[in-house]
């Protein structure tokens, strides 16, 4: 399709209460600047059901409009429902670029998305700029398991769309809400929605496992031995108010369960603390963390390269540390 | 139920090196492997074999002539039958001409061995991480997905999918025809039996190439046609590690450790 504006989308997904999820409002950060590079407006787009609250975080967050679509059937996220909404708003107001979260609804959603409309999708984008040469949004995303960067062009093809790591991008300050809200109706009939849920199964594991969100993590690894093992772990993750997190070496054994998981083939994850215990830090968990702002390691091997992103290493075995670092966190928060 | 896994052949990433004075990736030596995300819908579909002994597994793959490799491996753990789609037309597609391609080969398969019910992916591949193939199949044929499969069953023709969410997992119900992409679940996938092996090892994989598909559209495959385009690749630069601490003891190290990071404002 052709487009119509030179405006900078942000599809800002919404949680079942009506807010923003984190990864929206993050991306309003470097939409602000692509929208301006591209010459055109930076527009929120909100679908959902009595979503007020995330069209003003989008506002205040420096959208300059947000377009609204709040109706019943968008309540639980479907991929039918969305696609249909998201594809006639890009079909109605033709945008030059369009950015999704890289959530499992975003990757749900976008990949579909595109394929209506005919155009390129670059996925988990970790970095973004204007290309200098065409002036087209250069996206960058891992490949390989980490290992190869990429930077990818849509040339031809509108809206040029991306979904970005959650993250990756920090939330910008609050400012004075100068957005233009335009609300848009579209209705899905009931029969063109073709799957629902039918049960939610909240806790898998006895133990609400958001790594995404989670401001703290600590992690375990091969080292930490066994199921009893993961045991100092949670103990440091509950005085730190953190999210028990885990390598894939831990989880293959059967230790924890998968929903546990940071890295490539786990969760992505970017905290303002992680710290990694007994992790040896292969290419692809470093993967899914490596966005970390501050990385703490506690390892035996001092040659693990974990410690080579690690902001501040021990070198030590994890069962002497932990009980220690737990009681120094313990006394100094008492 | 007639099931169709699409499979596909992947460098194992977890042995990729990289090169230290080139600072390139070192690919020779790297062994080709099953994506193990569809090793794990490989599995889904054959529990519900399984229950159903009347059901029908394809593979299909698309890939070149090396890809049958991994056809054969799928044919040794649960699958029927498995068919290549390779043809030099296809070379350099991405995301949206592949599973254009795949739709294509898929509709061309039909009318012969008859519709499938249900359509497996692998959540993503390990080597390209995009995670797109698996729902534009399903768009190109308007079919409904469920993505982030951790298992499935069926009943009276409802095809019940536990599918994992940030916070946890929900059941969903959907029809078929559908897609159904699959991430890692609790479970191992079973492993081929000496005698499945022998006889997959003889299978004869027919090849569909582009001269097999008299529908599609030459206009929307290949690198010519593709909506994206690679511009550069590079290997990520190292962050540099930061401080190391080890003290003569555990306490020390602590002691240090807790210091830095409350100087640095982190607790």
């Amino acid at each position: 399709m052709v487009n119509k504006t030179k405006d900078f989308w942000v599809f800002v997904e919404t949680n079942e209460d009506g807010t923003a999820k984190n990864v929206g409002i993050e991306l309003l950060s470097p939409g602000r600047e692509l929208a301006d590079a591209q010459g055109g407006k930076l527009v929120a787009v909100v679908i959902g059901s009595g979503v007020d609250a995330a069209v003003e975080a989008a506002g205040t967050h420096g959208a300059d409009q947000v377009i609204v679509v709040d109706s019943e059937e968008y309540k639980q996220y479907t991929t039918d429902a969305y696609t249909i909404a998201l594809t006639a708003l890009v079909e109605k107001y033709g945008p030059l670029s369009m950015m999704l979260g890289a959530t499992n609804n975003g990757r749900d959603l976008g990949p579909r998305v595109a394929c209506r409309l005919e155009t390129g999708l670059t996925a988990d984008c970790t970095a973004l700029a204007i290309d200098e040469a065409t002036g087209k949004v250069a996206w960058t995303r891992p490949a390989f398991g980490g290992n190869l960067m990429a930077t990818i062009l849509c040339p031809e093809h509108y809206p040029q769309i991306g979904t970005v790591r959650p993250g990756v991008f920090k939330k910008g300050e609050e400012t004075e809400n100068k957005a233009e809200i335009i609300r848009e109706e579209i209705h899905v009939e009931a029969e063109k929605i073709r799957t629902q849920i039918l049960e939610i199964l909240k806790d898998m594991d006895e133990e609400k496992v958001d790594l995404e969100n989670a401001d703290i993590i600590v992690s375990g690894g091969r080292g930490v031995g066994g199921p009893e093992g993961f045991a100092p772990v949670r103990e440091l993750a509950k005085v730190l108010g953190a999210t028990v997190g885990a390598s894939r070496a831990a989880v293959d054994s059967g230790w924890i369960s998968h929903a546990h998981q940071v890295g490539q083939t786990g969760k992505t994850v970017a905290p303002k603390l992680y710290i990694a215990c007994g992790i040896s830090g292969a290419i692809q968990h470093q993967a899914g963390m490596s966005g970390s702002d501050c990385i703490v390691a506690i390892n035996k091997d001092p040659e693990a390269p974990i410690f080579d992103i690690a902001d501040y290493g021990i070198v030590g075995n994890l069962f002497e540390v932990l009980p220690i670092l737990t009681e120094e966190i313990q006394k100094a928060r008492a | 139920m007639n099931m169709l896994v699409c499979v596909k052949q992947v460098p194992d990433t977890t042995e990729i090196k990289i090169d230290p004075v080139k600072n390139t990736l070192i690919r020779e030596g790297v062994p080709s492997i099953l994506n193990p995300f569809d090793g794990y819908a490989l599995e889904a579909a054959a529990r519900i074999k399984d229950k159903n002994p009347d059901s029908t597994i394809t593979v299909i793959s698309m890939g070149p002539e090396q890809a049958k490799a991994v056809l054969k491996e799928a044919l040794a753990i649960a699958a029927d039958k498995a068919y290549l789609v390779s043809s030099r037309e296809f070379g350099g597609s991405d995301t949206l001409c592949t599973s254009y391609i795949l739709s294509e080969a898929i509709k061309e398969i039909e009318k012969k061995d008859g519709k499938f019910d249900i359509i497996f992916c692998g959540k993503q591949a390990i080597d390209g991480d995009t995670a797109q193939v698996g729902p534009e199949i399903a768009e190109h044929l308007d079919y409904p997905q469920v993505t982030y499969g951790l298992e499935a069953s069926v009943e009276d023709r409802l095809v019940k999918v536990k599918k994992e969410t940030e916070d946890g997992a929900v059941i969903v119900g959907i029809q078929t025809p559908c897609v159904l992409t699959f991430t890692k679940p609790s479970f191992d996938p079973r492993y081929p039996t000496i005698k499945r092996k022998m006889a997959a090892n003889r299978a004869n994989i027919p090849v569909l190439a582009f001269t097999d598909l008299p529908d599609i559209n030459p206009e929307k495959i290949g690198l010519k046609h593709s909506p994206t385009h690679v511009k550069k690749t590079f290997v990520p630069q190292k962050k540099t590690g930061g401080i190391k601490i080890q003290e003569e003891t555990a306490e020390d190290s602590v002691k240090k450790l807790f210091a830095m990071l409350s100087d640095a404002h982190v607790l």
